[in-house]
């Protein structure tokens, strides 16, 4: 998982989705992420928080495990 | 795919049903002219809309020569400083982070007991005054008025001011002085306030000011986009959502039965009202092939159609119908791209809790008089019904 903070604004949506994976910054609003390497049960979900995402800030790539 | 005509924007509804789209935005994307003649493209599909919303090659800045505008005054009103919605980065950027954290989903979930109590002291009062009563007057401005006037510093008191002001702002059908007037008084309104606010660090307008990087014009404008945000957006939505459901009583039944359905209902509802109906719109600062046809010229304006994305048939299977149980979380009800709405996470915690609570509340609430008697505000950039006479 990889986030760009440069892309996000701030909409939250991605902490709405995978609360357990993303969270927003108190200082700037910024997404911060949890854990970089969720478990892959996560997937769906993050799935989906990458498609909501309005900024194109979040990038999934999947690892062989 | 070239035939130009005159559109009506935002247009009428179809007889019968005030839910769905204009029958004249039900139609492939097409180039066709704006009430002043300039040639703009009407974009209705979901992948085209979101397409546009995150090109950096489509402008927001509604200070470029050709920008879309809806209605006449509104390009001279606009000025030197529009609020960030109407900016590109990095203004745009700059503007919008200095209130990013007031809108965060912690901040907010942290309100969600204090508009609880917003929710249920207004419905106290409007049981009190007895059935039938206006659901749009007593419930669903007082509401989001209250929460938004709290976060931003504004005297709740001074809401029939500020909210017969917004509505002839927002009111399209409105000739170009009534607009400037509006939004004169509202900047004056809003300087005000800011001015009074100096050193008192109370609201985002205060905070805003004792940052001392913006001038007057800056707190205004961007106080102004949020007061008006902030409430005409959630009260029309609460209204509407309401009547929907009224509409659709065994949905009704559903949430009141789950009440943990909520969230999900709101997504839909917001889905399938989609109140931001005229378009959102940018100009092309560069020709864009957008597919199918859609060849969009340097210069050129765009409406980015929310109303129709959102009932998109290959997205939303049986688009047009309201269900409450189905994702409807890629809707577009709140734009999309970096301008999407800054203050989402509040206006779901206000729509989830408003809603939640009116129907558990209320169980026998139903319409005070025949629903082809409504009235709606298919003239104004924010869709919604003038009233909602209600009894229970
Ligand atoms: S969904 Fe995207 S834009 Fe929104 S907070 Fe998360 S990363 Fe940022």
């Amino acid at each position: 998982m990889t986030v760009d903070q440069d892309r996000c604004c701030s909409s939250g949506q991605c902490v709405l989705t995978a609360p357990t994976v993303f969270d927003q910054s108190e200082e700037d609003g910024l997404v911060v992420l949890l854990q970089d390497r969720p478990d892959a049960s996560l997937a769906p979900q993050l799935r989906t928080a990458a498609a909501l995402c309005p900024g194109g800030a979040i990038s999934l790539a999947e690892v062989a495990r | 795919m070239t035939t130009v005509d005159q559109l009506g924007l935002p247009g009428p509804r179809a007889a019968g049903c005030p839910f769905d789209p204009p029958l004249a935005y039900q139609r492939p994307s097409a180039r066709l002219s704006l009430w002043d003649g300039s040639p703009c493209w009407l974009l209705t599909g979901y992948q085209q809309v979101r397409a546009v919303l995150t090109d950096r090659r489509f402008s927001a800045d509604a200070r470029h020569p050709t920008f879309p505008f809806l209605a006449p005054g509104r390009r001279e009103a606009v000025g030197e400083k529009p609020s960030f919605l109407r900016l590109d980065d990095p203004e745009h950027a700059r503007l919008r982070k200095m209130m990013t954290t007031d809108f965060l989903i912690k901040r907010v979930d942290a309100m969600r007991p204090a508009i609880q109590r917003i929710v249920d002291d207004t419905l106290d009062a409007m049981i009190a005054d007895g059935s039938p009563a206006d659901l749009v007057s007593a419930y669903a401005f007082p509401v989001p008025s209250l929460v938004i006037c709290d976060l931003l510093g504004v005297p709740y008191a001074d809401h029939a001011f500020f909210q017969e002001q917004g509505r002839r702002l927002l009111d399209t059908a409105q000739p170009a002085e009534v607009f400037q007037d509006a939004i004169d008084r509202l900047t004056g309104y809003l300087t005000e306030i800011a001015a009074a606010k100096d050193g008192e660090p109370d609201g985002i307008i205060a905070k805003l000011v004792a940052r001392g990087d913006l001038t007057a014009d800056e707190v205004a404008a961007n106080g102004l986009l949020l007061l008006l945000a902030g409430h005409e957006t959630t009260a029309n939505m609460t209204s509407l959502s309401t009547l929907a459901l009224l509409r659709h009583p065994a949905q009704a039944d559903r949430l009141r039965a789950d009440p943990s359905l909520i969230n999900g209902a709101v997504e839909e509802l917001l889905r399938y009202l989609t109140i931001v109906h005229a378009g959102v719109p940018r100009v092309a600062l560069e020709d864009v092939d957008l597919g199918d046809g859609v060849v969009v010229g340097a210069g050129e304006g765009v409406l980015c159609m929310l109303s129709t994305a959102n009932r998109d048939q290959d997205l939303f299977g049986a688009g047009d119908e309201l269900d409450i149980e189905r994702d409807a979380r890629r809707h577009l009800a709140f734009g999309f791209g970096v301008h999407q709405c800054l203050g989402q996470p509040l206006a779901r915690a206000e729509l989830q809790i408003a809603l939640a609570t009116l129907l558990r509340r209320l169980p026998t609430l139903h319409l005070a008089v025949p629903f082809e008697e409504l009235s709606y505000r298919t003239e104004a950039l924010i869709y919604g019904l003038r009233e909602l006479p209600v009894a229970w």
